[in-house]
């Protein structure tokens, strides 16, 4: 008989490790956000054109700050939407 | 010198109404243009983009003329231009961007990149 304490699975357990997030601007060495940049922006927005957290979006602090105002900016240039539907 | 005004880099963008004929976009153009270089700016590159739609309806209008001009100026600059901008009737939006060290290095880049695409 088996040990106690020691449990055995017939199959063995996937325990999945997720990527660790990371922010994409530190990573790629971006250091300025352009406004005109709609498509790109559009990576920072979900279906309805709302942002995404920090906890998404993987953005260091500096960054997610650039990103919002860059995304504010547009959203008055209209080169993105303040409100949509199916935004992708 | 405490006489010298500063100088900081800029971008101006400028939506136009799309019933603007393509002489009346050009002579617009002209007149901002000419207008930040008699204040004592310097263009440092002009960018029309044409018609482009809009992302929503400003003014009933589903479409803009979008003008793009990155210039370096003295500050009092902007205060003068927004007053000429808000006056002309054309004019349904325009924002002043001002730029970091950054920014200039991007637009640079992205500038010469254009070029090398369209010579080869």
């Amino acid at each position: 008989m088996a040990k106690q304490n020691e449990i055995k699975f017939l199959t063995a357990q996937r325990v999945e490790k997720r990527q660790k997030k990371y922010c994409r601007f530190k990573k790629m060495g971006i250091r300025y956000v352009d406004y005109k940049d709609g498509e790109f922006l559009k990576k920072f927005l979900n279906e309805q054109g709302k942002m995404l957290p920090r906890r998404i979006s993987g953005n260091s602090l500096k960054f997610q700050r650039k990103v919002s105002q860059a995304i504010k900016k547009a959203r008055q240039m209209a080169i993105l939407p303040y409100v949509t539907d199916l935004l992708k | 010198m405490a006489t010298d005004k500063k100088v900081q880099n800029y971008e101006l963008m400028v939506i136009f109404t799309p019933v603007l004929a393509e002489d009346d976009f050009k002579t617009a153009q002209k007149k901002y243009t000419d207008f930040i270089k008699t204040n004592g700016g310097e263009i440092v590159h002009e960018d029309a983009w044409g018609l482009r739609s809009l992302a929503y309806p400003i003014a009933k209008k589903t479409t803009g003329l979008y003008l793009v001009v990155e210039y370096s100026a003295p500050t009092d600059v902007n205060a003068k231009l927004e007053v000429q901008m808000n006056r002309d009737e054309n004019i349904m939006r325009h924002m002043v961007t001002s730029l970091d060290k950054f920014a200039v290095a991007y637009n640079n880049r992205k500038r010469s990149k254009n070029l090398t695409a369209e010579n080869a």
